[in-house]
């Protein structure tokens, strides 16, 4: 198992290489001049000369592939460079915002993991009856809606008419300090409508495995030796049922980071998603460039994640591939 | 498990079918319909500002009430639908020919071409797709020639995937060693045997990707890095409602929100249908 991580670690790593280069050929490729990104409205009244020289030294008179390999070597130290719309070091953007964005991804995706299987299995035991035709009818609905639009009509809901929750942010803005509560309050809006974007495919998987799982010879067995209807749901279609979900849940990492990006913008989340949407409408390239291939990465993981799942939960898989 | 379904709801379960696959069908043309000839044919301004009649809830005379500076909803929605379809079209068009020549050309040549092409393919999928297109937007300034590259430059990789397969699958067929051995040369077994077959499964991919590459316009427009926001697209006609609705008026962002997701559930329905009758074992699904 350790043989087959490194392994696609080691593919990883060529991906990682072409997406950085891709993201400096893009960004060569385009209008887009980093002297006056750096200069701002300075560059406006700067004299040539000045500009020359920032642009001497910034680098970026260099060719791209000497640009993308400072960068990479800079990179591999720990330096992402400084991001020029929240004004601090790319790394420090990351250390502060990642832990709220993995929060709130993790909180949504038990939300969609814990509904999607109750609601599964309920409606995978009698496919075609009114419950699987209303779950199911509202699951490809929900599958449709852009998450950004469920967002704003749950804090058009919760946090104007019934004025139950908060609409956004991190914290009370009266509040300066992050306590428990607050966040626990302010978390629930964008990790319920995360969870709900999610939860359709998990939904319609569960309930796939269930019904299959209950058509097949174990589940006949089971009932044959007159086991509890709930025993032979849970303990035999269920199980089978989730095995292949299981495997496939790192492969959702990309809808995820899709979804957050929305869902953080939406309710003002201070996460990493909803930095990388401010990075890209100021064009602040480091933290965009950081952001970007950080996000490729954790796909790559949730990859990998998927791989060893397989492995493990299904024993009849190598870890040689 | 199917066959349950069959079994047991054998007849509701297709009645009910049918009917969905005529409401898909006549929702879909009656929203193509309004999109093409509503613009020529009714003569009011969807810019006419109006503010004796902002924010009208839903009313008879105003379907869909009116936004925040009395414009008639119903009226801009038509118009986002239409440049959202707009865009999505020629995205799906411009991501399906690309998809297509590059999965073919990789299947045909083989060899490291092959490798070479579907390792570039896995290594832009590990991209998340909205995070591509935000990036490319970013860099090339939004507006609508970026936001439909940046949407074709993350939906064609599907295609070449599955028309890849597809060639793959074609090559092994009698009818193309028949080609082959009657002399016709590499070009024209691709051009006149090949992509020919892969056609088919390539149009309905094209088809699905319609309101996928609207539903990404809609998302990067909405982040405000879409089309320039006085375009009333899907996407900036929600972001331009934000304002209301933290006012506590649901009606302009509820319905462009329908708009989307309506057209969307149309599409799948009629692509199910279609699939189904193609391969009638396996069971439908959305494939969004």
């Amino acid at each position: 198992m350790a043989r087959m991580a490194g392994r696609r670690t080691l593919f990883a790593a060529p991906v990682l290489l072409v997406v950085t280069f891709g993201v400096f050929a893009v960004a060569a490729a385009s209008p887009f001049d980093p002297v006056k990104a750096y200069a701002g409205t300075a560059g406006l009244t700067a004299s040539q000369d000045n500009l020359d020289q920032l642009r001497a030294n910034l680098g970026v008179d260099q060719p791209l592939v000497t640009r993308w390999w400072d960068w990479l070597t800079a990179a591999l130290t720990g330096d992402l460079g400084d991001s020029s719309v929240l004004r601090q070091p790319v790394a420090d953007v990351i250390g502060e915002r990642l832990g709220w964005s993995v929060l709130l991804a993790a909180t949504a995706f038990l939300v969609a993991i814990v509904l999607g299987t109750g609601l599964g299995v309920l409606a995978g035991r009698r496919p075609g009856g009114w419950l699987d035709r209303c779950v199911s009818s509202a699951a490809y609905t929900l599958e449709a809606a852009p998450a950004f639009w469920l967002g704003l009509l749950a804090i058009w809901f919760f946090a104007l008419k019934l004025d139950v929750l908060p609409a956004g942010g991190l914290t009370d803005t009266a509040s300066d300090t992050v306590t428990f509560g607050q966040v626990a309050s302010h978390l629930v809006l964008p990790a319920a409508v995360l969870g709900v974007s999610q939860l359709p495919w998990f939904f319609l998987y569960v309930r796939q495995g269930v019904a299959d799982a209950l058509e097949e010879d174990p589940v006949r067995g089971a009932r044959a030796r007159g086991l509890s209807e709930r025993t032979v749901l849970l303990g035999h279609a269920l199980r089978s049922g989730m095995l292949p979900m299981l495997t496939l849940v790192g492969s959702r990492v990309p809808e995820l980071i899709t979804g957050a990006l929305l869902v953080e913008t939406v309710f003002s989340w201070p996460g990493i998603a909803a930095a990388t949407v401010q990075a890209a409408t100021s064009v602040d390239f480091p933290l965009l460039a950081a952001l970007t291939v950080l996000a490729t990465a954790a796909v790559l993981l949730g990859n990998l994640l998927s791989d060893l799942l397989y492995g493990i939960a299904d024993p009849r898989v190598g870890f040689d591939g | 498990m199917a066959d349950t379904v069959w079994r047991t709801h054998g007849r509701t379960r297709r009645s009910t079918r049918t009917l969905r696959v005529r409401a898909s069908a006549v929702i879909l043309v009656a929203a193509v319909l309004a999109v093409l000839l509503v613009p020529p044919l009714v003569h009011l301004d969807q810019q006419a500002v109006d503010l004796s009649q902002k924010l009208l809830p839903p009313s008879w005379e105003h379907p869909f009430g009116t936004d925040d500076v009395g414009r008639d909803l119903l009226l801009r929605c038509v118009y986002g639908l239409r440049i959202s379809l707009l865009v999505g079209v020629v995205a799906a068009l411009v991501a399906t020919v690309v998809g297509t020549l590059v999965g073919a050309a990789a299947a045909a040549l083989g060899g490291w071409t092959d490798r070479l092409v579907m390792r570039l393919v896995d290594v832009f999928s590990s991209v998340p797709h909205l995070l591509l297109g935000i990036f490319v937007v970013a860099m090339f300034r939004p507006g609508v020639w970026p936001v439909i590259a940046s949407v074709a430059v993350t939906h064609w990789l599907s295609t070449a995937r599955i028309v890849r397969a597809e060639v793959l699958s074609l090559r092994s067929r009698p009818y193309i060693d028949a080609a082959i051995s009657g002399g016709a040369s590499r070009l024209r077994v691709t051009t006149r045997h090949l992509l020919p077959g892969v056609l088919p499964q390539a149009g309905l991919a094209a088809v699905l990707m319609v309101p996928h590459a609207m539903w990404h316009e809609s998302a990067l427009s909405f982040l405000g890095l879409g089309l320039p926001s006085h375009q009333a697209s899907l996407g900036n006609l929600v972001q331009s409602a934000r304002g209301s609705l933290l006012a506590g008026d649901w009606w302009p962002t509820l319905f462009p929100g329908l708009l989307l997701i309506v057209p969307t559930l149309a599409v799948a329905g009629l692509a199910g249908a279609w699939r189904e009758r193609l391969d009638p074992r396996r069971r439908s699904e959305l494939m969004l």
